[in-house]
């Protein structure tokens, strides 16, 4: 069993968690499993991309072209990282927008529209979540990493079931902020039935 | 017990602990402040010390004194902050230990945060000591042992030296039995005191040692050869992993040797692995010193066959590997089919917007950079920057970092500016962190020579960039104790600043004016801003654009550069909003105001 996992996002999104999640989960299930990120000024509103291998006897980063799922927590991050995606892979996206800095002083433009129509053109199972709407329902906008959890434990592409992830989840989180995201990935469990 | 997930750096301080740590010393720096982060947090199950030094100087010589007196003491910072104490540790090198002293510096391959790419190999080279080289957590947490084992049995400093993908790189680590040590005491003797005559005769026993390790690293289990045909490939690091995807995916059979101590060299090691094969590819990142290495023995045992590295233009000398390069680089030089994976993208994608990391919404920097900004228009001032978050003032709006090379250095490229431009006025910004670390030097030269600098000090109480690690202006330590706060502004006072003002930079009337006022005076001048970091506590309130006041004038957007604003058909503000309030101190319309939190 060899799974090869992207999240790409926002620094301050929790990629980062959502990455360790999977990969304790892995572990729990007797699979080998390695992340790799990128901690530091990335996390301050850039581009973060965390990797996930499940499986794996090799290096922690994913090559071009060869990640089974992506899970976009943001457009244009997904975008950004789609090249890592495999042929026939799925994608998972958030369609909130996060606009950068550079976009409000208009050295930059976000053209939403191109990137959507961009990203339903790869050649993968494409899935849009308005999981920022999922998130803001939950009571904190901060739980959009349980929100997509939510959909990626659903959607039947991992070697374990919801309740494994969700059982990690909540224990890697602190106690007061558990009910909250436990909502949240109920919430992104509707989205996908369970496959 | 299962397996747990684990950090590259946690790893390594896993390791310390079962290799009977007893104490360990850091100064934060991306990617290696989770060792020291991760031992203080466990401190209270084991018996060990943990402190967050000053600078990497200090903590190397607190570490050595402690090794000095049988300790096991480790010593943690980034591969810059080894420039700061390479002073001690070039002596070290020369002195020896009683105990052990594990130096481990983490390189950063990129580089994704750092100012420099520097091979701490290298260092290790010139330094005259053992270096290991992890590819994995799990090895870091290996190689962590083997190195307090080695530096103890040697009574030698080793170094340890994980790269960024390693660092923070986790895998399933598995925990083994801790073995304590318990320290002999310090035992008086000539060997501690460094006179020219005795450094005549370590330098002796270090090249002495230097053969001795290289037949114990040959012999050892850090330098596997696994024998496959005639291609051999040589790899360290991280790349060791790349590599092995790289033949994988290609269906090769390498001769394959991952060399784990790359200084002193495994030389009948490579010489065994130079007669297996008929060309070599060499594998590291950063600085050719496996490569060298091998050429040189090549030219020693004869060998004639090609070596494919850097030097010969195949790999780069500059930034990361990847499998995919490695894959595609075997595959050109040896004429395979490329067997890349199909890319998943087929059509040309729309371009992105930049994105750039910015300072966090609500950030008290951006109101400390904005209102000096204002408060200067129309100078010409510089503005000299430094290490911390408060680099990220560079971006554009704000654009207020003119140069920034190394921590401390702010103050000190300000003062040499001022000479050579005796009229223009020089904002220095340092924040509190780094004004411990090595600012205190650069206010004494300047008031002792006399360059009349505008210190800028951006206290936000806390190490903001590595992750909130306390230092002596918070009142407590790497493990929580509390202790006596040192007052920046007495410091500053002791060190002869003449004139000082203390202000929350949030207030921007009263600092702008302050920094007019600064403008003003002849001398050295310091103007302390303080706020904390919005990291540190729970948002109460947000601000609100009332869109019916608000005349879309886009000053708000224009000018701070708040990641919490967005553009409708109007300004408006999102819910990261950290309710800091300057924009709606500079609103004309006054449209922008308070509202409770949600």
């Amino acid at each position: 069993m060899r799974l090869d996992i992207v999240i790409a996002g926002v620094g301050g999104q929790g990629t980062v968690l959502a990455s360790r999640v999977l990969a304790q989960t892995a572990l729990d299930a007797g699979f080998p499993a390695r992340t790799s990120e990128m901690i530091g000024m990335a996390q301050r509103e850039g581009s973060v991309q965390s990797h996930v291998r499940i499986g794996t006897e090799f290096g922690p980063v994913i090559g071009s072209g060869a990640a089974d799922i992506l899970l976009g927590f943001e457009p244009a991050e997904a975008q950004r990282s789609g090249n890592l995606l495999k042929n026939g892979g799925m994608l998972l996206v958030n369609s909130h927008p996060i606009h950068p800095v550079t976009v409000a002083l208009g050295s930059s433009a976000y053209p939403l529209a191109e990137i959507r129509a961009y990203l339903d053109r790869l050649p993968a199972r494409v899935t849009w979540v308005d999981g920022f709407e999922l998130a803001l329902a939950s009571g904190n906008f901060k739980t959009l990493n349980a929100v997509m959890l939510g959909v990626l434990a659903s959607s039947g592409a991992l070697p374990f079931g919801r309740d494994a992830v969700l059982r990690v989840l909540l224990e890697m989180l602190p106690e007061r902020v558990r009910a909250v995201n436990e909502r949240a990935f109920a919430l992104g469990c509707q989205v996908v039935k369970e496959g | 017990m299962g397996k747990k997930l684990l950090m590259g750096n946690e790893a390594i301080a896993r390791g310390a602990v079962e290799a009977g740590l007893n104490l360990a010393t850091a100064y934060p720096g991306t990617p290696s402040s989770e060792i020291i982060g991760t031992l203080a947090e466990w401190s209270g199950d084991f018996d060990y010390y943990v402190e967050w030094s000053v600078n990497e100087k200090v903590a190397m010589e607190v570490a050595g004194g402690a090794a000095y007196a049988g300790g096991r003491a480790l010593v943690a910072m980034k591969q810059v902050g080894l420039n700061v104490a390479s002073d001690p540790l070039m002596s070290l090198a020369y002195i020896g230990v009683q105990g052990a002293l594990v130096v481990v510096v983490a390189d950063d391959p990129g580089p994704h945060s750092s100012q420099t790419e520097q091979d701490t190999r290298v260092f290790a080279k010139f330094a005259k000591l053992p270096v290991f080289d992890p590819s994995s957590p799990e090895e870091a947490l290996a190689m962590t042992k083997a190195a307090f084992e080695l530096s103890h049995r040697y009574q030698l400093p080793v170094l340890l030296r994980p790269t960024t993908r390693v660092c923070h790189a986790t895998s399933g680590i598995e925990f083994g039995p801790r073995i304590p040590n318990v320290p002999e005491g310090f035992v008086k003797d000539p060997k501690w005191v460094i006179f020219p005559r005795l450094s005549y005769q370590q330098h002796q026993l270090l090249e002495e040692t230097r053969l001795r390790l290289e037949r114990e690293f040959s012999d050892g289990p850090w330098n596997p050869l696994t024998p496959g045909d005639r291609i051999g490939i040589v790899a360290g690091g991280v790349s060791y992993l790349y590599a092995r995807e790289a033949v994988a995916r290609l269906g090769l059979n390498p001769t394959m040797l991952k060399v784990g101590t790359p200084h002193p060299l495994p030389t009948a090691k490579l010489e065994q692995f130079l007669s297996r094969v008929d060309r070599v590819f060499v594998l590291e990142e950063l600085d050719p010193v496996l490569e060298e290495g091998i050429i040189a023995l090549a030219g020693q045992v004869g060998f004639k066959g090609p070596i494919y590295g850097k030097r010969s233009g195949h790999f780069p000398w500059a930034g990361e590997y990847s499998a995919d390069r490695i894959q595609s680089v075997l595959a050109r030089t040896l004429e395979l089919a490329p067997a890349a994976p199909e890319p998943g993208a087929q059509d040309v994608p729309p371009e992105l917007p930049v994105r750039p990391p910015v300072l966090c919404a609500g950030c008290p920097h951006r109101a400390s950079f904005y209102a000096v900004k204002r408060g200067s228009r129309g100078s010409n001032a510089i503005y000299t920057g430094d290490i911390g978050c408060y680099t990220l003032g560079n971006a554009p709006p704000l654009s207020m970092v003119d140069t920034c090379l190394c921590m401390g250095a702010g103050l000190t490229v300000g003062q040499g500016l001022l000479r050579m431009e005796p009229g223009r006025p020089v904002f220095a910004f340092i924040g509190d962190s780094t004004f411990f670390h090595t600012g205190i030097p650069g206010i004494l030269n300047a008031v002792y020579n006399q360059h009349p600098i505008k210190l800028v000090l951006l206290d936000n109480s806390t190490t903001a960039m590595t992750g909130h690690q306390p230092h002596p202006g918070m009142g407590r330590t790497a493990c929580g104790g509390a202790v006596p706060q040192v007052d920046p502004v007495a410091v500053l006072r002791a060190c002869g600043v003449e004139w000082l003002e203390v202000l929350d930079p949030l207030d921007l009337p009263a600092t702008e004016a302050a920094v007019r006022r600064a403008l003003e005076y002849p001398g050295v001048v310091a103007l302390v801003l303080k706020s904390p970091c919005v990291a540190t506590f729970k948002a109460t309130r947000r601000y609100r654009i009332d869109s019916a006041a608000c005349s879309n004038c886009g000053r708000c957007l224009r000018e701070l550069g708040c990641p919490a604003f967005y553009r409708e058909e109007k300004p408006q503000i999102g819910p990261s909003c950290y309710g800091c309030g300057l924009c709606s101190q500079i609103c004309p319309k006054g449209a922008i105001g308070e509202v409770g939190r949600s």
